[in-house]
């Protein structure tokens, strides 16, 4: 079963960061995603760009509007996401808690609806 | 006779379901992988018994006999319903291909309750879905007999009931007893989960009475359960704990259900059997040094019912085992207690600072019972109008009609003795 791990991090707090502790928290995001790779649970990843970058998008009524950035103000913005392959939800918590983020922010774990193959 | 065998299968069906229609369910959830077809297959399986067995005799292992069956009547639904509807066959699959092996239906079968009862209480769960879905699942009490006990509409626990479960499927969090590793953050929840709902029986939060005897004795219930399946320290902690205050419910109130406070009860109404109990678990707790938070709140609940009276207590003990409990599990509420302690033991005057610098640092503020502690207090150091404003403000915080009342009398007490 698929799971969605969302990364919701400080990215102020992130920004501030000297270079080598940005560094050192990189390093440990390649180890991490290689350590997954390596039992087979990666399915993909990517880091985002920060949430000042965000456009929201609606179509209501034919009529498309667009507005900059996200709805509220949060200490934690979507920083990034990996989707994994767990057995279960234990099994993706243990993944979960393992991303770098865990310690400094939160992961949101979300299964991914399953369609049989038609 | 039929109608006397009718009668007697039917007696022994109900005896049976008392005793183990929970047990059943575990192992049946366990095999179908499903909350609601396990609980449409327990139903079906002792329908089936209650028609059969009058014919062809009780079984001589009626619980293996009621889970096979209740498995074959879910297969059954699935096979009808996948006939009409192109449905996804592949739980069908699954149990077609799982029955080639005979199922260890006994062998497994506390290892299953325990499942039930970590399922039930996965922290991935919100707590009050755990409390709803254990008391439901495991205590086997109806969606209606636990909206009563927690004062909810019967339709918004339903809700709750019916989200968790599609939580447990959809979110695909396992049926199974936790790792070794994961075991101590597992096992907190599950206490957790007992304690809040002992201490709603205890000290029911709203409503007008003050305690609950349907909860606090569900409570236990499951707090004998899970130390018969897995004896950890700290869940034999926690048993003590509440066998050690149950001793004392008769005490608590008055026959009218007005509260007494620990000094005022008159101790030979406590239960002595119980006491007994919860004293001998805590010296077991203690002894394996692997204790926690819980073992040492019985340790302290031991020594009150140890003592002959109020004064007779030893307080020193007590006043210590708070300080190793403040530095397991520090909390505003702890250290409210403890200066409580601190009040007995070294005079007012010592435990009232204690409060004033907990209160002064913003904490507990909107607690009621930090400022009735206050008032009680200010009241023995002879600081009337202190007292009294202590308590008007414990009574505006107050949400629990006996301890209002409870207080409510203390001001009146308080009031005549004021030079006007």
């Amino acid at each position: 079963m698929k799971y969605l791990c969302l990364i919701y991090d400080d990215e102020q707090q992130w920004q501030k960061f000297p270079k080598e502790v940005q560094d050192k928290y990189m390093g440990e995001y390649m180890a991490f995603t290689e350590s997954i790779k390596k039992n087979g649970q990666y399915v993909g990843s990517n880091q985002l760009q920060p949430s000042h970058t965000a456009t929201i998008v609606r179509a209501r009524n034919g009529k498309v509007s667009t507005t900059d950035g996200p709805f509220v103000e949060t200490k934690e913005q979507l920083g990034g996401y990996y989707l994994i392959e767990a057995k279960d939800l234990n099994d993706a918590i243990q993944v979960a808690s393992r991303i770098p983020s865990a310690r400094s922010g939160s992961i949101e774990v979300r299964p991914v609806v399953e369609r049989p193959q038609a | 006779m039929p109608d006397d065998i009718a009668t007697h299968v039917r007696d022994q069906v109900d005896a049976i379901y008392r005793s183990d229609s929970r047990r059943v369910l575990a192992t049946l959830i366990r095999l179908l992988g499903d909350f609601d077809l396990a609980e449409e297959a327990l139903h079906d399986a002792f329908a089936t018994a209650v028609e059969q067995w009058v014919e062809k005799g009780i079984p001589a292992n009626p619980r293996t006999w009621l889970i096979s069956t209740g498995r074959f009547k879910a297969i059954d639904r699935l096979r009808r319903t996948a006939k009409f509807e192109s449905t996804d066959t592949a739980a069908l699959d699954r149990f077609e291909t799982q029955s080639v092996q005979t199922p260890d239906y006994d062998d497994n079968v506390e290892d299953d309750r325990l499942r039930l009862i970590f399922t039930c209480c996965h922290p991935a769960l919100s707590p009050d879905a755990q409390i709803a879905l254990t008391l439901r699942e495991v205590c086997g009490l109806t969606t209606e007999e636990v909206a009563h006990a927690f004062l909810t509409p019967p339709s918004t626990l339903a809700q709750r009931i019916v989200r968790a479960k599609g939580k447990i499927r959809d979110a695909r969090i396992p049926y199974e007893i936790p790792s070794r590793a994961a075991l101590p953050t597992r096992l907190d929840s599950v206490l957790h989960v007992i304690y809040l709902v002992f201490n709603e029986g205890y000290f029911a939060s709203t409503g007008t009475s003050l305690t609950r005897a349907d909860l606090t004795g569900e409570a236990i219930r499951l707090g004998r359960l899970l130390t018969e399946l897995l004896p950890e320290p700290e869940a034999t902690g926690l048993l003590a704990l509440m066998l050690l205050h149950e001793a004392r419910r008769a005490s608590r109130t008055t026959p009218a259900g007005e509260m007494i406070l620990l000094d005022d009860q008159d101790r030979s109404l406590w239960d002595r059997a119980l006491i007994e109990e919860g004293v001998d678990l805590v010296e077991h707790a203690l002894a394996s040094r692997r204790f926690g938070p819980y073992t040492l709140q019985a340790a302290i609940a031991a020594v009150h019912a140890e003592a002959t009276s109020a004064s007779a207590t030893d307080w020193p003990q007590i006043v210590g085992l708070y300080d190793v409990l403040l530095r397991a599990d520090p909390s505003p509420v702890i250290e409210l207690n403890r200066a409580a302690a601190i009040a007995m033991r070294d005079g007012p005057a010592m435990g009232l600072a204690l409060i004033d610098a907990i209160l002064v640092r913003g904490d507990l503020v909107d607690y009621h019972l930090a400022h009735a502690a206050r008032g009680d207090l200010l009241r023995r150091l002879g600081r009337g109008d202190d007292a009294i404003a202590a308590y008007e403000r414990a009574l505006e915080l107050v949400t629990q009609e006996t301890e209002r009342s409870f207080i409510a009398r203390r001001l009146k007490e308080l009031r005549p003795t004021l030079p006007r």
